[in-house]
């Protein structure tokens, strides 16, 4: 039928774009009803699961609501009130935040570097290593940091086989109990299991840059070190903001790997917001508070759309900005 | 860049750093498979050897049957062929009545979905979480299928309409002379072209939903035996924190599938990804 498609030359296009415009709506509505019968799973599904949702845990942040029955102690704004007074909240907000610029400050150069050294067209095997660093980002991220909890354990673990064995320790260090390195090790985690998705973002900007331009600094005799910072870096400067964008708002929502590495702990130690609105709202220890939890949600919500439309407009200003020397 | 720094690096040096650092990035997949199939004794020995002295499979067999990652197993296989479908089949739809047709009302759907692109989505697992529960569909697989399959996926919907509307003209003209109606134009003409993007959503729909774990485990919390393998992972180091071999091996039987099909397919998985950033 294809075939015959191709070769037979069609009738002028009746159907959507000639004559549309003196059209009644209601003839063109009667025309596509078919378009309204494939759109109407979407539409469906879209106030199901995105409209009603943000409308609904508006609505519950103001009762005070166990979750049991309707929602029927109307608080106004006393659980706002409560997320911005409570010390855990803040807490987590800045646990948050933390991994966040963490995650930001050891994944985005260390891709780059990665990614320029496979970008070279006379590496061999470099596709082999594009898989190998890839490998961890399709793998299930609450089952990898089960392991990976293992693998950190103090007893018999093998981060701490090998550098007490090297005598780099003198005993096994907790590294998901203790103060000190408990979030670190979190971060660290995630940077290795995020790194090959940053990294292919970056291959693909610096695949886009043309070959002429690196050719023409060659002829200027630029070096290497110049060339990386007048050219490349100023011209992978927009993909690099949109990566940013990308870690940030998925590093504000972390939850798979600080649940089944800590929970949070020890002592809320490493907990996140998302890790403090699951205790309140789905929690085992008490009645769930899903008024209160949705206040959370909304008040961190809210904090993450400022911090990610400002990146919004430094996007778009780094655009326009074209070549600059980089501070990356 | 490439020609530039190739004159400066050596390239052996380069193969023995990269070599050195992917093994580093490997190593914790090989140090579960290599404990799956050691015994406990030898797991507790110490040894820093990947490879088992005797090989064993009794770590397989307890977590399959004992620890019930049959069942979780299935459950997962359920749940991601079935979101899989799902999304694929309304996706595909909504993108070919979007990229083809201007429609009353096109603009302002098209409008409405890509907005929830920029806008924040926050914490909205607790409404849906009430949603199920009155719709009856808590601790039942649906809530979990339900919940994977609806939200989001404008990605797919944009790839979708961009493809179709690239498309001549001609093959519709020709489908309805031969006497085709919407319908059978879309489902024997035009979707069977869509293959690049079917492909591309299909992989990565199957990697998010094998992969998902907060949905499962908030659906499923009153309901053990409907956990998908995270969550059973979960549940099972959370009661058993000392059987280190039984754990590898149910983490083995977990990631096996989706590192199999990311080894076969490697190529859509990329593209997927680049796509993501276009996108």
């Amino acid at each position: 039928m294809l075939q015959r498609a191709l070769r037979r030359p069609g009738p002028a296009r009746s159907l959507s774009v000639l004559g549309e415009r003196h059209k009644s709506l209601g003839r063109r509505i009667r025309e596509h009803a078919w378009c309204y019968v494939f759109i109407a799973p979407a539409v469906v599904l879209y106030l199901m699961f995105t409209v009603w949702p943000v409308l609904a845990s508006w609505y519950f942040a103001f009762f005070d609501w166990s979750g049991l029955g309707a929602p029927t102690r109307f608080v106004g704004l006393a659980n706002f009130q409560e997320v911005v007074t409570n010390s855990y909240f803040w807490n987590a907000f800045k646990h948050s935040f933390q991994f966040m610029a963490g995650l930001v400050v050891l994944q985005l150069p260390t891709t780059l570097i990665m990614a320029i050294i496979l970008n070279n067209s006379r590496l061999k095997a470099a596709s082999v290593y594009r898989v190998i660093f890839f490998l961890p980002v399709v793998t299930t991220t609450a089952i990898v940091g089960i392991v990976m909890t293992y693998i950190f354990s103090p007893f018999n673990g093998v981060v701490n086989t090998i550098l007490v064995r090297s005598g780099l320790l003198d005993k096994p260090v907790h590294f998901l109990g203790q103060a000190s390195t408990a979030l670190l090790t979190i971060i660290v985690v995630s940077a290795w299991k995020g790194f090959g998705t940053n990294m292919m973002y970056w291959l693909a900007g610096l695949q886009a840059i043309p070959n002429e331009v690196y050719e023409a600094a060659k002829v200027d005799g630029a070096s290497t070190v110049q060339t990386f910072f007048r050219i490349t870096v100023p011209l992978i400067r927009p993909v690099g903001l949109v990566i940013i964008l990308f870690t940030v708002v998925g590093a504000l929502r972390v939850f798979d790997l600080v649940k089944v590495m800590t929970d949070g702990g020890p002592f809320f130690l490493t907990e996140t917001i998302s890790i403090f609105i699951y205790r309140y709202a789905f929690g085992s220890a008490g009645m769930p508070r899903i008024g209160f939890a949705s206040a959370a949600g909304i008040f961190f919500g809210l904090a993450a759309m400022i911090l990610s439309t400002i990146q919004g407009l430094a996007i778009r200003k780094g655009g326009s900005i074209g070549a600059r020397g980089g501070t990356q | 860049m490439g020609a530039v720094l190739a004159r400066r690096l050596h390239m052996p040096l380069t193969h023995i750093i990269l070599i050195g650092l992917g093994i580093i990035w490997m190593y914790p997949f090989l140090w579960m498979v290599s404990a799956a199939f050691k015994t406990t004794a030898e797991m507790f020995s110490g040894g820093l050897n990947l490879i088992p002295k005797e090989i064993i499979f009794d770590n397989f067999v307890r977590a399959w049957e004992v620890a019930k990652f049959r069942v979780y197993f299935f459950n997962t296989v359920t749940v991601t062929v079935s979101v899989v479908a799902m999304v694929l089949a309304w996706t595909s739809m909504t993108g070919y009545a979007c990229g083809r047709y201007s429609f009353p009302g096109r603009k302002i759907f098209m409008g409405a979905i890509v907005a929830t692109l920029f806008l924040p989505t926050g914490y909205t697992i607790i409404p849906v979480f009430e949603m199920m529960k009155r719709l009856k569909l808590l601790d039942t697989l649906w809530a979990v299928i339900l919940g994977e399959a609806g939200g989001g996926h404008v990605l797919f919907i944009l790839l979708f309409s961009g493809f179709f509307q690239a498309l001549p003209n001609d093959l519709e003209d020709a489908a309805r002379i031969d006497g085709a109606g919407f319908v059978r134009t879309f489902w024997s003409v035009m979707l069977p072209l869509a293959k690049p993007i079917l492909a591309t959503a299909t992989i990565m729909q199957f990697m998010w939903t094998w992969n998902s774990f907060f949905m499962p485990l908030v659906f499923t919390l009153s309901k053990p035996e409907l956990r998908t393998l995270g969550v059973g992972m979960y549940a099972f180091v959370t009661e058993h924190t000392t059987d280190w071999t039984g754990m590898a091996a149910a983490a083995t039987i977990s990631l096996a599938p989706i590192i199999t099909v990311f080894l076969l397919l490697q190529r859509y998985f990329v593209e997927g990804v680049a796509g993501a950033i276009k996108g």
